[in-house]
């Protein structure tokens, strides 16, 4: 079952994006390591969906995956499907994955530096971009790059289009990123980690600029992060993964205001707050595992603070799904009638 | 190649641009830093090598008490972590004081200079890059205990039960010291470099970025085992870091940075709920915070932070600065008192704030 989108489409059109059950593994020498095991989750046009999650917890291989951008072997989808507007994308040839990459779906990645072609200038990789999904002249590339240049809001549009990566700021090529990424109109842009490389001022003019630009041009945004303070201000609905499974969903609003599982407590309850010095911050015990190391059971029993001899056994399914707030946790539902103790955010900044 | 340009201040030198902090006259801080300027030499043949080079640090001066925690913070390229690693001579200083517990240190003879190493260690950002990836993690925080003898840990039995004891402190298992570096986690890495620091019973250790690298459920371990390791020995931090939110949650008090020059710097709390210089206010509203809705406005510098080789005259964020008037643009203001309450611990360097 997949959760229902609030901005489900009446008409009965097809979501944008629809990951169903999807299991992408990797065979190592060392044994199968299961990246993402049975992740969903559904994204509609004009909408920013955060994937939250630490580093290892497959959120980045989810998102390679429905680019397809993973080799294959060592990948391997084990199972699920990616439906992006009710085709699904693992079925498609590489020829017809290759239509669609940088033109319907783009992505931008966290380091600008090493995903820019240091030899060609930022103009030449935009019209490049463009020559090669629409027909269209160079000189009319040349133009449609110096556009999104300008789109983008980089001064001097003109002069900068002939300037190399290197001749810029951290910010200004994550723009370039972006202007690269939108020069074809897609209609999915999936961000991973678009702004932790940068300054906090540059990230917000960088958060700021992408909320612009769906606003214009309408494309629906997943958002890769590990910072819930960008999830907060820039997702409607988000998905906190743990070791390869999604372990809870919910707008942004009901995740900040109730969060259910054990996880998204104690990560909620460890962030030092902007709102004071404190004392001792609510550590979470143990580390994140190793996909490897995964046993049976929940993959974050050995950390919780309420796992029992059940959770240790059994992993458990995602439910309440149906409600818009779903999780996936046996001892969750009672939290529902409890204060969240654990919250230290709930209290709006004056 | 390039010959260290040490200047040294004459002891009579009053900082100028940056009058001291009133400290109390019977205790000196533990570490005091006046005018201190660290210029780069750029560019070879190009020409671009002129006398003075980036000015990465220009004039930095604040001292820090014993069991403080000191916070730098700015935008990278600020010069916060060159102003760290040039306290510690990590980085030789072009001019300006350095002074830990009244003893100038610039200008030291080397072997002079070794006998305060071991009271100043250092905690790097990267984890994976600053351990020694072929010693062990028992060689890695054993290796200043060999440097520096000490009747605390002469002898081998004296320097397991000595390392031991770090290992614990820093909450690292002892089947951990036979480990490689590549066998720990970032978080454990941490720990370890953590232990090394400590190792010397330092009096005061420069933290440079030293959460920034780690997962969010980790960092608060590692935070929160750096403030209770201060509670026990009384360990002073200078602690660089871009996070403000952990910054708030550690420090004592904060100084902001910008183009290598210190722009506010006052109480943590009062710096966080009063901050008077525009860099400052537009620094924390820029911070995501983690609520939704909590954010209504937020003003922004504009653009991006010019380069620190060729600083605009003047006040130097004058560009940036939606409220910048002529005398900005011609005067760089000093660091002064703000405020009668703070009795001077607060100070901006604002021509538009009183």
């Amino acid at each position: 079952m997949t959760v229902p989108s609030p901005q489900a489409d009446q008409a009965g059109r097809p979501p944008l994006l629809d990951i169903r059950d999807l299991r992408t593994h990797f065979d190592t020498p060392d044994g199968t390591v299961r990246s993402v095991d049975g992740v969903s989750y559904r994204l509609e046009a004009r909408e920013t969906l955060g994937i939250v999650g630490e580093s290892g917890c497959g959120k980045s291989v989810t998102a390679l995956s429905v680019l397809r951008l993973l080799p294959t072997p060592p990948a391997r989808f084990a199972g699920g499907e990616i439906r992006f507007q009710g085709t699904d994308l693992l079925g498609l040839s590489e020829r017809e994955m290759r239509r669609i990459r940088g033109n319907r779906i783009s992505m931008i990645f966290q380091e600008p530096m090493t995903s820019l072609n240091p030899v060609l200038t930022v103009g030449r990789q935009i019209a490049e971009a463009v020559t090669l999904h629409q027909k269209i002249g160079r000189r009319q590339a040349w133009q449609r790059a110096v556009e999104m240049l300008r789109l983008v809001q980089i001064a001097d549009p003109e002069r900068r289009a002939g300037e190399y990566p290197h001749q810029m700021s951290g910010g200004m090529r994550q723009r370039v990123m972006i202007a690269l990424a939108l020069a074809c109109h897609p209609d999915l842009l999936i961000a991973d980690e678009p702004t932790t490389a940068l300054d906090v001022t540059i990230q917000a003019q960088i958060l700021e600029l992408l909320r612009d630009l769906q606003a214009k041009l309408g494309m629906g945004i997943v958002m890769i992060t590990h910072d819930l303070g960008v999830v907060a201000e820039c997702c409607d609905r988000v998905v906190v993964m743990y070791a390869g499974r999604k372990v809870e969903e919910a707008s942004v609003a009901d995740l900040f205001e109730r969060p259910l599982h054990p996880y998204t407590r104690a990560l909620m309850a460890s962030m030092p707050s902007l709102q004071g010095r404190g004392g001792r911050l609510a550590e979470i015990p143990g580390m994140v595992p190793a996909p490897q190391e995964l046993g049976t059971g929940c993959a974050f029993a050995p950390r919780c603070p309420l796992a029992t001899e059940r959770c240790r056994r059994e992993t458990p399914d995602f439910t309440g799904a149906a409600t818009g707030h779903g999780v996936a946790c046996f001892e969750a539902a009672p939290a529902r009638h409890q204060p969240v103790v654990l919250h230290r955010h709930a209290g709006a900044r004056p | 190649m390039i010959p260290p340009m040490i200047a040294p201040t004459s002891p009579q030198a009053e900082p100028q641009p940056n009058p001291r902090r009133t400290a109390t006259p019977s205790a000196p801080p533990l570490l005091e830093v006046s005018d201190l300027t660290k210029h780069f030499l750029v560019g070879g043949k190009a020409g671009r090598g002129r006398a003075g080079g980036v000015k990465a640090v220009d004039g930095v001066s604040f001292a820090l008490d014993r069991g403080e925690t000191l916070s730098l913070v700015g935008e990278s390229g600020c010069g916060k972590t060159t102003t760290g690693k040039s306290v510690l001579r990590l980085i030789e200083p072009t001019a300006g004081s350095v002074r830990l517990e009244g003893e100038e240190l610039l200008g030291l003879a080397p072997s002079r200079m070794r006998s305060h190493r071991r009271d100043m260690q250092i905690i790097f950002q990267d984890p994976y890059a600053s351990l020694n990836p072929r010693l062990s993690a028992a060689e890695i925080v054993a290796e200043p205990m060999r440097n520096f003898a000490d009747p605390a840990w002469r002898g081998p039995g004296a320097l397991r039960d000595r390392l031991a004891w770090l290992f614990a402190k820093v909450g690292l298992r002892p089947e951990a010291m036979a480990k490689l570096p590549g066998e720990f986690s970032g978080g454990q890495r941490q720990r370890l470099g953590i232990a090394r620091a400590l190792a010397l019973k330092p009096k005061l250790i420069v933290c440079d970025e030293p959460v920034s690298a780690l997962d969010v459920s980790v960092q608060a371990q590692v935070v929160n085992l750096l403030m209770d390791l201060q509670a026990e020995f009384g360990l002073s931090y200078l602690f660089v870091a871009h996070d403000l939110a952990v910054v708030r949650h550690i420090s004592h008090r904060v100084a902001v940075m910008y183009l290598g020059r210190i722009v506010e710097i006052a109480e943590c709390e009062r710096l966080f709920t009063d901050p008077q210089h525009p860099y400052t206010r537009m620094l924390l509203s820029a911070a995501p915070i983690p609520a939704p809705g909590a954010r209504t406005t937020r003003v922004l510098p504009i653009g991006d932070p010019p380069s620190a080789l060729n600083p605009p005259a003047g006040c130097r964020f004058h560009p940036r600065c939606p409220m910048a008037r002529p005398i900005c643009r011609e005067t760089a203001p000093p660091l002064i008192p703000h405020g009668s309450a703070t009795g001077g611990a607060h100070r901006v360097a604002c021509h538009l704030v009183s």
